[in-house]
């Protein structure tokens, strides 16, 4: 038998410390219902440390629960779903005036900078895979995506040993995304071309998009112009705006 | 807080450790599940797009603005996920304290407290005239403290299952896939809130003077303080 289970006695004496702990838990319920009321997000004070926190949970996410080999659960393309919502910034899609100039741009901290044309990047190792696409919004669909590799791109650009980060840049409104190296080597991370057996529609990127069945949709970056590697942790268009950076699911 | 016995001598209750983890709890819980109303305007249903969605009575609701915490998605995910440590950290460290101490003797439902739990919702029912005799808690209470537990650690698994459906598939799995999961943690959130108003009914019906022991820690009222 411990000592806590063992009954204490002392006496009764006045209620006021009974009171003044009533009082405090009043404040504290009293501050909680404020700070739900006003649909707040910490305010000044507050919403710095929260997105310090996410740092810390981008840490958990990226050493602790990233496995750089483990792959995510793939379907048949029998099971994809019947619609998949697109999304950008632009007010309308955002086309190439002339999509035959258009080129990726793989630069920054690399031993071989590289230009690629699509027919360039359909030449290398092709991946092919369907899997289930996760959106922050809590929404999810299955597709079938084509493309190729991002490790087949760090293959022939040899990224310089100080280089931990990559930085993918669209012509949608200045959309981009950071990633780290390790989700950008993993296996399933590919630029893709194709999806659903077809050409990459413009609603989802064309001519090109980041995809990954590692992180959430607003880290695959459509309509991508160029990739670059930087020693320092780029941002992005939302993450910028207080989503969590890492992303990875 | 009367006591038809007459005044009683305080009998310390509840353990610094017990009292501590409870009130981070209900803070902690409060901006959990409201900051898990406004990440559900994210996307009000539950199925892959395109459906088939699974059946659910809120589908599309927006929550009333006051219930909500974070201001939108972003500001209502880093709450969330910032609340997450404390909440994982207070239900591990009662856990801790409950099995060092042997308290938890007092509080786990067991089959042996099947005869006693009727015999309580006979109480209640008014089939029978006197309370059952009880220690610490009656066996509906340990019951109903075992169960809270219970659903305290579906809340973090589902939650995990959601947060990272990828490198934790096999969690996912088990509750279904991401949108069943989904699906069984916004639940856990309807049974949260049930649970609390009973509990806070009937302390306040049943042994008001518990409310005085969850927070100094001594209690002098009508049942046994321990087992």
């Amino acid at each position: 038998m411990t000592d806590t289970q063992k009954p204490r006695r002392r006496d009764a004496q006045t209620p006021s410390v009974d009171r003044r702990a009533f009082v405090k838990f009043g404040v504290a319920g009293g501050v909680a219902s404020l700070v739900a009321a006003c649909g707040w997000d910490g305010g000044g004070a507050i919403r710095p440390l929260l997105l310090d926190w996410s740092r810390v949970n981008d840490w958990v996410g990226e050493k602790v629960l990233f496995s750089p080999t483990h792959l995510a659960r793939t379907y048949s393309p029998g099971e994809r779903s019947a619609m998949l919502p697109s999304y950008f910034i632009s007010g309308t899609t955002p086309m190439l005036d002339d999509p035959d100039r258009w080129r990726l741009r793989v630069q920054g901290m690399v031993e071989q900078a590289l230009d690629l044309s699509l027919d360039d990047l359909m030449r290398l190792p092709r991946v092919s895979y369907t899997v289930k696409h996760h959106c922050v919004e809590g929404w999810s669909a299955i597709a079938s995506w084509h493309g190729v590799p991002v490790s087949a791109i760090v293959e022939r650009c040899r990224p310089l040993r100080t280089a931990r980060y990559i930085r993918f840049e669209s012509f949608d409104a200045g959309y981009s995304n950071g990633w780290d190296l390790a989700s950008a080597m993993h296996p399933q991370t590919i630029l893709a071309y194709g999806m659903n057996d077809n050409p990459l529609p413009p609603a989802h990127g064309a001519p090109l998009r980041l995809y990954s069945p590692t992180k959430l949709g607003y880290k695959l970056t459509k309509y991508l112009v160029s990739m670059t590697f930087t020693d320092t942790r780029p941002g992005g268009y939302w993450e910028d705006q207080g989503y969590p950076w890492f992303g990875g699911i | 807080m009367t006591d038809e016995q007459g005044p009683r001598p305080f009998v310390r209750r509840h353990h610094w450790m017990v009292r501590i983890t409870h009130w981070v709890t209900v803070v902690v819980l409060a901006g959990m599940i409201t900051s898990g109303l406004q990440i559900y305007e994210g996307y009000a249903r539950f199925g892959n797009r395109g459906g088939p969605y699974l059946p659910n009575p809120l589908d599309g609701t927006a929550f009333p603005h006051w219930s909500r915490l974070g201001g939108w998605l972003a500001g209502a995910l880093n709450w969330h996920f910032a609340l997450m440590w404390p909440l994982v950290t207070a239900g591990l460290l009662y856990l801790g304290y409950l099995v060092k101490s042997g308290e938890w003797r007092a509080l786990l439902f067991q089959p042996r407290d099947v005869r006693g739990a009727l015999a309580m919702a006979a109480y209640y029912l008014r089939l029978r005239k006197e309370h059952p005799p009880q220690g610490k808690h009656n066996p509906l209470q340990k019951l109903a403290y075992s169960s809270i537990y219970a659903l305290g650690a579906l809340a973090v698994l589902t939650g995990l299952a959601i947060y990272k459906p990828t490198q934790l598939g096999w969690l996912t799995a088990l509750f279904g896939g991401f949108q069943a999961a989904r699906y069984w943690h916004f639940w856990t959130v309807w049974i949260f809130v049930a649970f609390t108003i009973t509990h806070v009914v009937l302390v306040f019906v049943v042994d008001p003077a518990s409310l005085r022991a969850m927070i100094t820690g001594w209690y002098r009222g009508r049942f046994p303080s321990h087992d």
